[in-house]
């Protein structure tokens, strides 16, 4: 089949679809599917929206617009994603397929702060394993999963190229080498202090 | 206008022909999985590659995403282009033996044995319904999902989307579920029935080939 004939068969379907069901670009599906409380849902959206509308609707802003709600929401709901095609006039397709290829975005809720231990060749023969097992019982979760009060994500890694620093532990980009197992705790509770001090102050 | 050697033979081509299209003038016949010509080309599956000789010194292009140039020199059927190519094929086949068009191409080419482990994923990313579906829909409903290992060909959240027309388009032109393979038992990763271990006429599984290869048995590129 040539590409003339292609094209024809295309153009027919088109129009045979065209015929049959009018296009709905309308935003109907947009929130479907979130089982959430509406106050929250309400203000995810709002958040959102003021987030694609300051990138206007620019189709190149796409992965900026994806990382602030990243950032802000600490993963991309399903009605982000619908926003933001819809905003930019992307097919939807090409915003999930953006975020699911990069790693720093995440469609499962994260927690608010990410520990990420390093397994790579270099820590693990400085005893990687033995801390990522003391983290696993503090936080009493596996790696990829968050706690329940949605505070802390656990993550592994297989190098940052700071080996020099094994065993190493990054905890929301601040890097903690040479990690001892009585270091972990340490790190871990200042954490949870730190964020218990915020929350007192709010 | 560009002056480019093929296979010894000079031609002259449009500036931003590919080597393939060059090559398809003059009636050689490149193997082809990914490139179609109504699409854009993509360059997945290298099963067209070619030799492109620079002086003392050779490297294995895609034809169907290199352009032609001034002099180029390109060899499409030397060893070093069958020997490669064959690994290739035996690549995709490892991950989709079900596939009749994998199939044809492995008999054509002369593959007794797929040296891989065999690990049926049923899809081997060549990007034709995506680029169908963006490129001759205009529609965009399916995409590749994820990186790596985990790449797929998916809708966005698993659901059909409403930009979706049913054209069926996506498994038209698909080499894998367009036309499945049916010989049920696989031989060293080949279905044994299209190959050469049976000859063609007597071909006692697989009735299609007759029209794929020929009556009078395999063409070898």
């Amino acid at each position: 089949m040539n590409s003339q004939t292609l094209y024809h068969y295309s153009l027919y379907y088109w129009v045979k679809q065209l015929h049959q069901s009018p296009l709905d670009v309308s935003n109907s599906l947009c929130w479907e599917g979130v089982e959430k409380g509406s106050q929250t849902l309400d203000n995810e959206r709002e958040r959102v929206e003021a987030i694609v509308g300051e990138y206007g609707a620019s189709r190149d802003s796409l992965i900026s617009v994806l990382q602030d709600i990243q950032s802000a929401l600490h993963y991309l709901p399903e009605h982000a994603l619908r926003t933001v095609a819809s905003q930019l006039s992307l097919p939807l397709i090409q915003v999930y397929g953006v975020a699911t290829f990069f790693k720093a975005f995440s469609l499962k809720p994260r927690g608010e702060h990410i520990v990420n231990v390093c397994l790579g060749t270099a820590c693990h023969v400085r005893g990687a394993p033995a801390v990522l097992d003391e983290v696993k019982r503090r936080l009493g979760i596996e790696p990829g999963e968050t706690t329940e009060d949605m505070k802390f994500t656990l993550e592994t890694v297989n190098c940052l190229g700071a080996c020099a620093l094994g065993p190493i532990v990054v905890i929301d980009g601040n890097y903690h080498g040479q990690m001892l197992l009585g270091k972990v705790k340490k790190v871990l509770r200042e954490i949870e202090r730190r964020t218990q001090r915020d929350e007192t102050h709010e | 206008m560009v002056e480019l050697t093929i296979d010894g033979i000079k031609t002259k081509v449009l500036e931003g022909t590919t080597v393939l299209e060059a090559a398809k003038e003059m009636g050689i016949v490149i193997p082809t999985l990914c490139y179609h010509p109504g699409l854009s080309p993509y360059g997945a599956c290298r099963v067209c590659i070619v030799e492109v000789v620079k002086g003392n010194r050779s490297s294995l292009e895609a034809s169907c995403t290199l352009p032609a140039e001034q002099a180029q020199v390109i060899l499409t059927n030397s060893d070093k282009v069958r020997k490669t190519r064959k690994v290739i094929v035996e690549l995709l086949l490892a991950s989709c033996p079900n596939s009749k068009t994998l199939q044809d191409m492995a008999a054509n080419m002369g593959i007794n044995k797929v040296r891989f482990k065999i690990k049926d994923r049923g899809c081997i990313l060549c990007g034709l319904c995506v680029r169908y579906c963006n490129e001759q829909m205009k529609s965009g409903g399916i995409g590749f999902v994820g990186r790596g290992t985990s790449r797929r060909v998916a809708t966005a959240f698993d659901v059909t989307p409403e930009e979706c027309r049913n054209c069926g388009g996506c498994e038209w032109i698909c080499p894998v579920c367009e036309r499945a393979c049916t010989a049920g038992n696989l031989i060293d990763g080949l279905c044994g029935g299209c190959q050469n271990l049976v000859p063609v006429e007597t071909c006692p599984i697989c009735t299609g080939c007759s029209e794929s290869v020929g009556p009078h048995g395999h063409k070898v590129y």
